[in-house]
């Protein structure tokens, strides 16, 4: 077996993922009346409503983790662009017609920098929000916004990054938990991080 | 007497309002005549003692004004400004500055929790402490920079245009503390009417030929309405903005983004269903 996640990078992760279903959930109801109810489970709206700033802070400390972390694997290169165009195989589970990448493919750097940047949209949105007396009345109608857009920005990415994760590509689930992953699994999705940890 | 007080508008709520339209009812409206306003701060003290709030800390400002902006336990302030005319004379401007109880209420537009503002077919616009969730959405909602938060109980406060009294028949309490009778209190039409009286007997005879009534149509109209000296410069009167409007920011975010979202969110978990109904897993040596 390969190490693919340290343990310290599967216990941040987790702690991501925790901490981001947390503000979602919470977030969703704040957005919708139809969703309010969520609310209700997670102890009420006012006790929902003084966690979601505080949840998100842990949210994003974690993901600045990760960035420090992952963020010379997170690099796009050309293979990365080469990939992308033939990605129509990659959704069509055709695999053996696509380059070989490296530790993350494009779709994974996609989700981690589209989780990067719509996250420090929502730091600065949501600073606005949580004080909106100290901030000119433009200021908190663009903080309104832009927290919505980039709030659905990271569910699409969410949506996807799930499903690939646990239904699409088998063996990814486990190794987020565990960690390793079986060369058979590395050589298919990760030819050239295989070749590269295994020196070959 | 609850037939005093049939709901209109309930903020975050999803579906009808229970009970709406199956009685008409009047509008009410506040009256601030600011042309005979003395600003004795009767209306300020009358405010707290009605709804039992404490005096609170002040900062001194070099001006006849008591803060420098409404507070959460400080719903009703003489807004005081010294205004210079084009001829160069001074003139004093006191203005009673609160909630403006808007036909269409920004506040109520922004909030996101079923029932903490309601609205009520008289016009009035209450917040309910109980179902607040301390969000402030109603602070980028209001065009007049009226609800205020508190931070020990994470609640906002706002003038309640005296409902407790006035669903029991009873006129507000700044109403029945002003000397001068410069606040009248009654159905909109009828304080309408006077007004528009007041603000013509001003232009006729005496020097404010600009005389006119305050009554924000970019906000359908309000329950609290003013006669001014010079209708064509609100903003003198410190803060009373020429043209309010809910923000066109709150319109979108409470309207055309949010459909747009649950078709995104929506579409996105119907597109991974039929992704996998369609591709299935990738097969390990799948070749």
């Amino acid at each position: 077996m390969i190490c693919r996640y340290t343990l310290l990078e599967r216990a941040i992760h987790w702690l991501a993922a925790l901490t981001y279903a947390y503000v979602l959930l919470t977030g969703l109801a704040f957005y919708s009346p139809h969703l309010y109810w969520i609310a209700a489970v997670l102890g009420g709206a006012p006790t929902s409503r003084f966690w979601h700033p505080w949840v998100a802070l842990v949210f994003l400390a974690s993901l600045a983790w990760m960035w420090r972390a992952w963020r010379a694997d997170m690099r796009i290169t050309a293979i990365d662009r080469r990939w992308g165009k033939a990605v129509d195989h990659y959704i069509r589970n055709e695999d053996h017609n696509l380059p070989p990448v490296d530790r993350f493919n494009l779709g994974q750097k996609y989700f981690f920098w589209a989780m990067f940047f719509a996250g420090l949209v929502l730091l600065l949105s949501g600073a606005a929000m949580w004080f909106p007396e100290f901030m000119p009345a433009a200021a908190r109608g663009a903080a309104i916004l832009l927290h919505v857009a980039a709030a659905l920005v990271t569910i699409g990415a969410f949506i996807i990054h799930v499903y690939m994760g646990t239904a699409v590509v088998r063996g990814g689930f486990t190794s987020i938990i565990r960690g390793e992953v079986s060369p058979a699994w590395a050589k298919l999705h990760h030819r050239l991080w295989y070749d590269r940890v295994t020196g070959k | 007497m609850s037939a005093n007080l049939r709901i209109q508008a309930i903020s975050g709520r999803a579906g009808p309002v229970p009970g709406e339209g199956t009685q008409r009812q009047p509008r009410l409206a506040k009256l601030i005549d600011t042309t005979t306003c003395i600003g004795c701060k009767a209306c300020e003290v009358a405010c707290l003692e009605w709804n039992d709030l404490p005096f609170r800390e002040t900062v001194f400002q070099n001006t006849y004004q008591t803060m420098p902006e409404t507070a959460w336990n400080y719903w009703n302030l003489i807004q005081f400004r010294e205004h210079v005319q084009p001829d160069g004379t001074l003139q004093w401007l006191m203005r009673k500055d609160q909630c403006m109880h808007c036909a269409d209420p920004g506040c109520l537009a922004a909030c996101p929790a079923d029932n903490a503002i309601v609205q009520y077919q008289n016009g009035i616009v209450d917040f309910q402490q109980d179902y607040c969730i301390g969000c402030q959405y109603c602070v980028t909602g209001c065009p007049f920079n009226i609800p205020k938060f508190n931070p020990q109980t994470k609640k906002m406060f706002k003038c309640t245009l005296c409902n407790d009294r006035v669903s029991q028949g009873l006129e507000p309490a700044c109403i029945k503390a002003c000397p001068t009778g410069c606040l009248h209190f009654g159905t909109k039409e009828d304080m309408s009417a006077l007004a528009e009286t007041r603000a013509a007997q001003l232009r006729e005879h005496t020097s404010h030929t600009n005389a006119g009534v305050y009554d924000p149509q970019g906000v359908g109209g309000a329950s609290v309405i003013y006669v001014l000296h010079d209708i064509t410069n609100p903003e003198a009167y410190g803060g009373l903005p020429k043209n309010p409007r809910v923000p066109l920011s709150v319109r979108l975010w409470k309207g055309p983004l949010k459909w747009l979202g649950n078709l995104a969110m929506i579409g996105g978990l119907v597109g991974v269903t039929l992704h996998y109904l369609r591709f299935g897993p990738k097969q390990e040596g799948h070749k």
